[in-house]
């Protein structure tokens, strides 16, 4: 049990991290599509700084991790950023570009560091088992994960930024009514890159916090398994809002860690179901979810379409 | 009679033939870089080498059959850049296209091994399996507001599991691969009709190729000549305004869909009958040939014509990587290059309208 609450809370915190960064961008009129290969860019600079920085302190390995993390998420997200907003670029095809791009890119980069290092390996891990120790305290058999704590600060963090500042009801404004904004002295597009780039910062801490979930290796050949994915459903679920993105997000990171635990409870065993079955029950899910929520959707309306000065 | 005449940049077709080009050449001059950056003592040998693919063999008949080779995985990958390019023309994203393409696999080969069906058959039943997966994504766009792209993601790995669950029942007993068609399911074996004499008797050249070709032909007529093709399109352009004007706009797009997802299955049934690979059913990513479409769909100018050339084009340089130095680098700098070139096209709007407007500047001053 206390496994499967540690599991829930671990992915939760992903799903609260990704979801809340889709949340930011398409509140300034962004669809962040490629929330996925953000993931994998975030994952694989905190991978790379907790594989070189094993040994040292665990407090530097922490702070470092989560901000290159945060930096990689950051400047990849600048490239949907300069596309959508300069470029008015169909944000579907940048944002699955960036998917593809993000898992292609990852692996080229850590299979050239692997071969690097030894010829003869051309796999496309990375290692970061002596450092992921620095990650977790353990209190009596509950794993607890400072990446817990780090959600669960940024979730109050975006509430708070969201509707008690300025910022983000400004935010919101550029997401809603773009020209109603603008006419007031809003700079849309500033805001628009803002919400984009708090996107990265999320998504990529989203990143490191799921490939440290369950195990201590990375192959990053295969990405994030749609995770960013499972992320942007649970922010329409949770209607664009940041306390129900968190509600949401623990109901599917229960799914999630059934996936893992499964195998620990006795009821479950009994019934026999294939372990495939555990694994796709979270899209199954988050289908399921998606139809009976998704008729009376609360997205921005502005979102998804490229703001154009010259237009009113 | 009123006769404008145009200049050269202002013609549609140069204008997104240049624009593909400019894609194509930026994208491999990025990638090129990144070769650099790993390690610049091989980066122009790699680059040559993926631009050359078949033609790095210097014996003119190994390099026909390496064609051949670069032709039976261009017939898939032009049959998911249809799917893709189909359902973008009535307004849909078709990223499902991938976990069409992983259920007409599935049900292909099982229909194959498990009940040694021909070849026709297995595809009409591949693709009704496509077609049904894509209903489920158009359905629930349709009549629940459900995003076709999350719908078409959480369908792509749950057609990816249970596939696997399917062909684990007729796979090898020693290894994770399906059994082999061409011994335990002859007559599903596509028909070559002597077209593996063409590529040095290369035996998994089949009727595929051409029909594929045939196909985008085909989707090509249906989208410009035909009413159903205008109604669908014109849905695509606006759904309220084709819903007033008395089109069924939930049922075309469910009918997109299902097409999409009917061209997609067909083309993972020309890859697997042709028994040049077999599932693995242990693999644990969805296979990227549908990814690929998207970028061979948007190389291809969106036109079904072009994408012939694009979808080839994608196959090679994905090939060409295959041979790349591994000591040096690995292949996916292929996908690499692909992505960047999909990430580029969404700069192609831009582009025309730069062109537009540098034609009508020189017009101007004339």
């Amino acid at each position: 049990m206390t496994l499967l609450l540690q599991y829930t809370l671990l992915y939760a915190s992903v799903l609260i991290l990704v979801a809340l960064g889709g949340c930011f961008s398409e509140r300034s009129g962004v669809i962040n599509l490629g929330l996925e290969g953000i993931m994998v860019m975030g994952a694989l600079g905190g991978a790379l700084t907790m594989k070189y920085m094993a040994g040292l302190p665990g407090i530097v390995i922490v702070l470092t991790t989560i901000l290159i993390s945060a930096l990689f998420g950051l400047i990849y997200s600048l490239l949907l950023a300069v596309a959508c907003i300069n470029f008015k670029a169909d944000q579907t095809i940048v944002g699955t570009a960036l998917n593809l791009l993000g898992t292609a890119l990852a692996t080229v980069i850590v299979k050239a560091v692997n071969t690097a290092a030894n010829p003869d390996d051309v796999s496309s891990n990375v290692q970061y088992i002596a450092a992921k120790k620095s990650l977790i305290v353990n209190i009596g058999g509950f794993e607890f994960n400072w990446f817990m704590l780090l959600a669960f600060v940024l979730l109050i963090t975006a509430y708070v930024l969201l509707y008690k500042t300025r910022f983000g009801l400004r935010l919101m404004a550029c997401g809603e009514h773009p020209q109603a904004a603008d006419s007031v002295g809003i700079n849309v597009y500033k805001m628009r890159y803002a919400g984009v780039m708090i996107s990265g910062v999320l998504g990529g801490l989203g990143g490191i916090v799921y490939i440290t979930a369950g195990v201590s290796e990375w192959k990053f050949e295969n990405g994030v398994a749609g995770f960013g994915f499972l992320a942007l459903a649970v922010m329409i679920f949770g209607q664009w809002k940041p306390l129900r993105i968190a509600l949401a997000a623990l109901l599917f990171g229960m799914f999630r860690a059934l996936s893992n635990v499964y195998s620990g409870f006795d009821f479950l065993t009994a019934l026999n179901i294939p372990s495939t079955v555990y694994n796709m029950m979270p899209y199954i899910i988050s289908l399921l979810v998606l139809t009976f929520t998704s008729k009376n959707s609360k997205a921005p309306k502005a979102e998804g379409i490229p703001y154009d000065k010259g237009q009113r | 009679m009123k006769k404008e005449k145009r200049s050269f940049l202002q013609n549609n077709v140069v204008q997104s033939l240049l624009a593909s080009l400019i894609c194509i050449v930026l994208g491999l001059f990025i990638g090129f870089i990144v070769l650099l950056f790993i390690n610049p003592s091989g980066a122009v040998d790699a680059i040559l080498t993926i631009i050359k693919n078949f033609m790095v063999f210097p014996n003119g008949n190994i390099a026909l059959k390496y064609l051949g080779n670069t032709l039976v995985k261009t017939a898939p990958l032009l049959m998911c850049a249809l799917s893709v390019l189909f359902s973008y023309k009535v307004g849909l994203f078709n990223i499902g296209a991938a976990g069409q393409y992983v259920i007409g696999a599935g049900v292909a080969v099982y229909a194959a091994l498990a009940w040694q069906l021909p070849w026709w058959l297995c595809a009409l039943l591949a693709m009704a399996a496509g077609a049904a997966l894509g209903a489920v994504s158009g359905l629930l766009k349709s009549y629940f507001n459900v995003n076709e792209v999350i719908s078409g993601i959480m369908l792509n790995w749950i057609s990816l599991y249970s596939m696997n669950m399917l062909l684990v029942k007729v796979k090898e007993d020693t290894s994770p691969y399906t059994k082999q068609i061409a011994i335990h399911g002859k007559a599903a074996l596509l028909p070559s009709l002597g077209l593996d004499k063409l590529f040095y008797n290369n035996k998994y050249v089949t009727i595929a190729v051409p029909l594929a070709v045939l196909i985008a032909v085909l989707v090509w007529v249906v989208l410009e000549k035909t009413k159903f093709g205008y109604e669908l399109k014109a849905t695509g352009m606006n759904k309220n305004a084709a819903k007033y004007s008395g089109m069924a706009e939930k049922r075309n797009i469910i009918v997109t869909l299902m097409i999409g997802g009917a061209l997609a299955a067909l083309g993972a049934t020309m890859f697997y009958l042709s028994g040049y690979e077999q599932w693995a059913t242990s693999q644990s990513s969805v296979p990227g040939m549908g990814f690929n479409g998207i970028a061979a769909a948007f190389l291809g100018g969106l036109n079904p014509i072009g994408t012939i050339f694009a979808s080839f084009f994608i196959q090679h340089i994905t090939e060409g990587g295959a041979y790349v130095d591994k000591t040096m680098y690995s292949s996916q700098i292929s996908d690499l290059i692909s992505s960047l070139i999909i990430y580029l096209c969404g700069f192609v709007l831009f582009m025309k309208h730069v062109m537009s407007k540098h034609a009508a500047k020189k017009g101007g001053k004339e």
